[in-house]
């Protein structure tokens, strides 16, 4: 029933003589109220339609997405895109916890185990491919990956990949120590308070079974894997806790050697640093996508992520950002640049890549994120 | 309705836009915050309701929290004593200043233009490897490696002292600045040092603003997790650290919220130990 009806009904009813002039009155004056409480809320919610929060990593990547993909958006199509940033999925998903329906809409999340945790707690949306039409260019596994997940729908789009393995400085560490001690080069005394890791349970464990000889999705020594931990923290200056700070310590020079992101690592290149980047074998091979919250304007979001995929948009950002697109070479020309970053592969199987098992990861989050915590601090 | 129940009415009336604002924004989420720290979380980062003392067994029997808590209070003592030691001269000095009071407060004030993120990163540009500090040391030969100075349990220290010391400066200068200068001149008169006069007359009448400073400093010092963070090595974290990861990493609301009241109840019971002996006027004072 609409609010004509309601009010017909209630005039009827005291023209009848059912109510009187007072309640009548009143209930006409509360009505109003309550349209005049409403009216700012509604016009406000009417008016986020009109924008698109997207939150991602900050910095360069951040930068990236600002200047080829949103403010071209927004000059082609109106729709204002506001920009948060956030230090990791753990800390996003906080946010997002606390927030309303349709606060928070796009983030660019890493890992399909992100996309796993931020399904199991009932925040996928359901994306109609159709919006999407860009999204053919892109690599088909990387799509595939996430359908089991969500019923066989998407909650995303891939967006691009990399890798987080080793970053050195060329002026103490040579190419071929690094080669040699690969993934242990972490734990070398001989660089104690100048080594660096980042304050990720994930990269870390997954670190230590490299270094205890383990099998990153499937450790079955975790006392080892512990105890690999707790030798890089009492060798470790400090845990980086953002692309920002990685940089500033390996360009600062207050550390050599760290795992790192590959685009920064490259981005630190760029700009003159000497510092190598070295994938061990199983290095940390992940994937980024845009996933779209519950709650969130679908055609604004499925029309800005057919954008974002557009060949010409998706290729400028991956060279501002670093990070390989996700759009297969084998159906579209990446350019001169992209085939020169680290972790591309031309023959976009992205089989060299190893991938964080979600199943495996999110099983043992709980527990693990808890003790890294504890070790991490000293115990 | 009488005169009477008029004027007694009145206060709280007046007090009311407070009230309300205070129950909303302080009482309301400290309940919720109670009522979360009995819930538990799931594995997949899902709360249950219900009233467990899961939490709460956690946060007062196990090692690692009481460790933690220790170390906060300690890092915290250590900051209000570098504080009052490096403050009370300086406030000191600006209450007796006769021209340039003004001036000098105003440059005390001048930090909280700049953002305290900002003002605790700008110690990596002054203490790291290639920073100001290392720079000058390698230009002038006294050193011929750079030193590592940042990332350790000094440096938190430090940036937690740089932050603070406008808050104690303040106080003293409040409490200096009442002190009536004829008693002084009387102690001098009737044969007093200096050092005498200062120990025996300006010293103990303005402990309160120095105690007032003193708990504004451990308070505070003590509920922060950027310091830390940014200027802490791997073995640096304080209490604060661990509810910021309860609560963002493991998505362990029931626990955080079980921490932070834990936080909360050791500083309450500082803040009623203050007011007993001291009372909270002169804190206000300070503050204003």
């Amino acid at each position: 029933m609409d609010s004509t009806k309601r009010y017909e009904r209630l005039r009827e009813r005291y023209l009848n003589g059912d109510l009187d002039r007072r309640v009548f009155l009143g209930l006409i004056g509360a009505a109003g109220l309550a349209y005049g409480v409403r009216t700012p809320f509604v016009r406000e919610a009417r008016a986020a339609a009109a924008e698109v929060r997207f939150d991602g990593w900050g910095g360069v990547v951040s930068e990236a997405f600002r200047e080829y993909a949103f403010d071209p958006y927004t000059e082609k199509t109106g729709v204002k895109v506001v920009d948060g940033t956030f230090g990791g999925g753990d800390e996003y998903l906080s946010r997002v916890k606390a927030s309303q329906p349709g606060e928070y809409n796009i983030a660019h999340l890493s890992g399909v185990f992100d996309y796993a945790r931020y399904a199991g707690l009932g925040l996928a949306s359901e994306i109609n491919e159709d919006n999407i039409p860009n999204l053919k260019y892109v690599i088909p596994k990387l799509v595939d990956v996430f359908r089991p997940i969500t019923g066989g729908k998407i909650s995303c789009v891939p967006y691009d990949y990399g890798t987080t393995g080793l970053a050195y400085n060329r002026k103490h560490i040579s190419e071929e120590e690094m080669k040699e001690k690969g993934a242990k080069i972490l734990l070398d005394e001989k660089y104690k308070g100048k080594i660096a890791g980042w304050s990720d349970w994930r990269t870390r464990i997954w670190y230590a079974s490299l270094q205890t000889g383990q099998d990153p999705n499937n450790a079955t020594d975790m006392d080892a894997v512990w105890e690999a931990i707790r030798t890089h923290r009492d060798l470790s200056l400090k845990y980086w806790s953002s692309g920002a700070e990685l940089m500033s310590l390996l360009a600062e020079e207050e550390i050599y050697v760290t795992e790192g992101w590959s685009g920064r690592i490259y981005a630190l290149q760029e700009q003159g640093h000497d510092i190598g980047y070295f994938d061990p074998p199983n290095g940390f091979g992940w994937q980024e996508c845009l996933f779209v919250i519950k709650g969130s304007p679908m055609p604004e979001c499925e029309e800005l992520l057919n954008f974002m995929l557009a060949p010409e948009t998706s290729i400028a950002v991956a060279e501002g950002q670093n990070y390989p697109p996700a759009l297969d070479p084998q159906k579209v020309d990446l350019g001169k640049k992209i085939p020169t970053l680290p972790a591309f592969d031309p023959t976009g199987t992205l089989s060299g890549l190893t991938f964080a098992d979600p199943d495996y990861w999110n099983g043992h989050e709980a527990e693990w994120s808890k003790e890294f915590g504890r070790i991490q601090k000293g115990y | 309705m009488g005169v009477e129940a008029r004027e007694a009415r009145q206060p709280w009336i007046l007090l009311s836009p407070a009230l309300v604002a205070i129950t909303f924004l302080l009482f309301v989420p400290l309940a919720f915050i109670v009522v979360y720290s009995f819930w538990l979380r799931t594995a997949t980062g899902a709360d249950v309701a219900g009233f467990h003392l899961d939490n709460w067994a956690e946060a007062l029997t196990d090692r690692f929290y009481r460790d933690i808590l220790l170390n906060t209070l300690k890092i915290a003592a250590i900051t209000t004593a570098v504080c009052a030691l490096a403050g009370y001269p300086a406030a000191y000095f600006i209450a007796r200043s006769n021209r340039n009071k003004g001036f000098l407060l105003l440059l005390l004030m001048l930090p909280f233009w700049v953002s305290y993120i900002i003002r605790t990163m700008s110690w990596i540009n002054i203490l790291g490897v290639s920073g100001a500090l290392n720079s000058f040391l390698l230009w002038t030969g006294i050193i011929s490696e750079p030193l590592q100075m940042l990332y350790n349990e000094a440096t938190v220290i430090l940036g937690l002292v740089h932050f603070l010391m406008p808050f104690m400066i303040l106080n003293v200068f409040v409490s200096v600045d009442g002190i009536d200068q004829n008693l002084e001149s009387a102690a001098n008169s009737l044969g007093a040092t200096k050092l005498q006069t200062f120990v025996s007359v300006t010293l103990p009448l303005s402990l309160p603003g120095l105690a007032a400073g003193g708990l504004l400093c451990f308070v505070l010092a003590a509920g922060t997790y950027i310091t830390p963070l940014v200027l802490g090595g791997p073995r640096d974290a304080m209490f604060a650290n661990l509810v910021f990861e309860a609560i963002i990493t493991q998505l362990n609301w029931p626990l955080g919220s079980a921490l932070s009241l834990m936080l909360l109840a050791v500083l309450g019971a500082l803040v009623l130990v203050y007011n007993h002996f001291l009372g909270m006027a002169q804190l206000m004072k300070g503050m204003g």
